[in-house]
């Protein structure tokens, strides 16, 4: 079972993000789950979202402790709390941030990614919502869904002129996420396969 | 798992209802049910779903109003949490003394005060003994599958008795899941338009919520809790037909790993797949536990209980709400220590107060309890994991 926590600010879209990708693992005939953080929802406050995918049925429901990826909408929440918390030695954080993915390894050998994914919501989605583009980096950076099943998600959910920008969004992060040095990602073809690694 | 689609689970609920073909539709929008309210407003809107809605000004007024439509022939639907059933309690004693046929769904959160939105099932309790048929679902699925299943159960002639669906609050209503959805013509035949045989009509008059004179409130009390004992047969009728349907087979207590158990937990809701895990992990261990699921709350599936807890030394039940003051610990404990009274051998009762306004209860939470238990350092009543 593959568990991904999502943090990001309310509105930023990180418990869309979670329902996507457990759609997308739902889609390729997994199992997956996908929650929020349960609370008074407010613009602005910081948001948690969970997602399980696994090829078993799974029966969890409670919050994810150790996570096998962490993905980071807003860098600003790492000065408010340990957005890292739980996550293994060898897990991805994929975070939105226009630094070197270098930066943020200092706290461990983890497996960073960093994507200018506000840029790109920016400039496609004309809107600061990162949660479809930080999905590209992680088809890249972790071996768990392929593209074409996250872009049926989104074309199952949103109209064609807002699915079509979001896949956009979701290609051009794909192509620039930036990976912490000594690691490889996944190559771009075994990256688009329906994700294997669960 | 071809055949499912990820949905948030109050969506897949909304949907169940539409499939329903339900007729009215009267809700106040309370968290954690908001989103229920606000799918079955847009499919009356959009034209996806032929039924008045009606945006009542409360709670109570959502069930008179029901109970009007009810009354005069109509498929009506409700649904709340916490403080929306306290306003609406006046009224959820009535229907089941009109016999009308209304299904409510509860997305169960905790009453305040203090004021909480989170997930317990003290909202549920607090309705206990207003007659009502209830039910409780472990997941989305569940939850889908006993809309129709309670029209199904509700409408029977033989019944004609209000059903309440508990769901728990954020824990299901806004967990997204793979869901199968079961087709329109499917549902139809399985649950054919409502004809009543008594309504409220000007051309032919009959009474509704008779004044009672204490000559005869016994004799209506009485014939009231009969009719809820009678509807258990055609409680097991409506999840076998499902099941013929849909290969989904559901009872009045459901059970896992009983089989030579010698300590079994006691769950009702979402918990209980919680506590399957911890089952599934305590039995690679080598401990003899096991897990006994109480599906149907009201009428209380006595016989069914007693059958599946066989020879069992104790029992490990989780109330998921407080009964302050009480003798015989939290709701669900006291009930079931009442029910054991009689038995020769009967098994020790633990009894854990857990999950309390939306703390945490994990696979952990019941290995804990379990060890407890065994050990004998538990008590017999007891709220887990409390400071102070």
């Amino acid at each position: 079972m593959q568990e991904i926590r999502f943090h990001g600010r309310g509105g930023q879209g990180a418990v869309t993000s979670a329902e996507f990708l457990a759609q997308a693992a739902i889609m390729e005939g997994k199992y997956a789950r996908a929650f929020p953080s349960f609370g008074a929802e407010r613009r602005g406050a910081p948001v948690t979202a969970y997602c399980r995918i696994s090829r078993k049925p799974i029966y969890l429901r409670s919050v994810i402790e150790n996570p096998n990826i962490v993905v980071v909408l807003d860098s600003s929440l790492f000065r408010s709390f340990d957005v890292a918390s739980g996550l293994s030695e060898d897990g991805i954080l994929i975070i939105n941030s226009t630094n070197d993915p270098a930066s943020f390894t200092a706290k461990g050998s983890r497996r960073v990614v960093t994507v200018d994914a506000s840029r790109i919501a920016l400039d496609l989605l004309k809107l600061p919502v990162t949660n479809t583009v930080l999905l590209g980096a992680l088809v890249r950076a972790a071996d768990i869904i392929s593209m074409d099943s996250l872009a049926m998600a989104i074309k199952h959910r949103f109209n064609e002129e807002m699915a079509l920008h979001n896949i956009l969004a979701l290609e051009r992060a794909f192509q620039e996420a930036a990976f912490a040095p000594g690691w490889q990602p996944l190559l771009e073809e075994s990256a688009m396969r329906e994700g294997g690694g669960i | 798992m071809r055949n499912h689609q990820g949905m948030e689970v109050s969506f897949a609920a909304a949907e169940a209802v539409r499939l329903c073909n339900v007729d009215v539709v009267a809700a106040y929008p309370i968290t954690p049910q908001t989103h229920i309210v606000e799918r079955l407003s847009k499919y009356v809107a959009d034209g996806k779903m032929d039924a008045e809605f009606v945006p009542v000004e409360s709670e109570h007024s959502a069930l008179s109003l029901c109970i009007g439509s009810s009354a005069v022939g109509a498929r009506s639907f409700t649904c709340t949490s916490s403080q929306g059933l306290a306003l609406m309690n006046e009224i959820v004693y009535l229907v089941p003394a009109l016999r009308l046929p209304i299904v409510m769904i509860l997305a169960n959160r905790s009453l305040s005060g203090p004021l909480s939105i989170w997930n317990d099932h003290s909202d549920v309790m607090s309705v206990r003994d207003t007659g009502w048929i209830q039910l409780f679902a472990e997941n989305g699925q569940e939850v889908f599958d006993h809309v129709m299943i309670a029209y199904k159960i509700a409408e029977n002639e033989n019944v004609l008795l209000p059903v309440i669906i508990n769901m728990d609050g954020f824990i299901l209503s806004h967990m997204f899941e793979p869901i199968e959805l079961t087709g329109q013509e499917a549902v139809n035949t399985y649950l054919p338009s409502y004809r009543p045989r008594f309504i409220l009509h000007p051309d032919r008059p009959v009474t509704m919520g008779a004044y009672t004179m204490p000559t005869l409130f016994t004799e209506a009390k009485k014939a009231q809790e009969e009719a809820l004992l009678a509807s258990y047969p055609y409680i097991l009728q409506a999840w076998k037909d499902w099941g013929t349907l849909c290969g989904r087979v559901y009872h009045p207590v459901e059970t896992y790993y009983t089989e030579g158990a010698e300590t079994l937990f006691v769950t009702m809701g979402s918990i209980g797949e919680t506590a399957g895990e911890a089952v599934r992990l305590l039995r690679e261990q080598g401990q003899k536990a096991g897990l006994v699921k109480l599906r149907l709350w009201r009428p209380f599936p006595l016989e069914d209980f007693l059958r599946e807890i066989g020879s069992a030394q104790r029992l490990i039940v989780i109330d998921r709400a407080l009964s302050p003051g009480g003798p015989g610990g939290g709701p669900v404990a006291g009930e079931i220590r009442a029910a054991l009274y009689n038995r020769e051998n009967r098994p020790q009762v633990f009894n854990f107060i857990a999950g309390l306004g939306g703390r945490e209860v994990t696979v952990g939470s019941f290995q804990e309890m379990f060890v407890s238990s065994v050990s004998g350092k538990a008590s017999g009543y007891q709220i887990f994991g409390v400071r102070g």
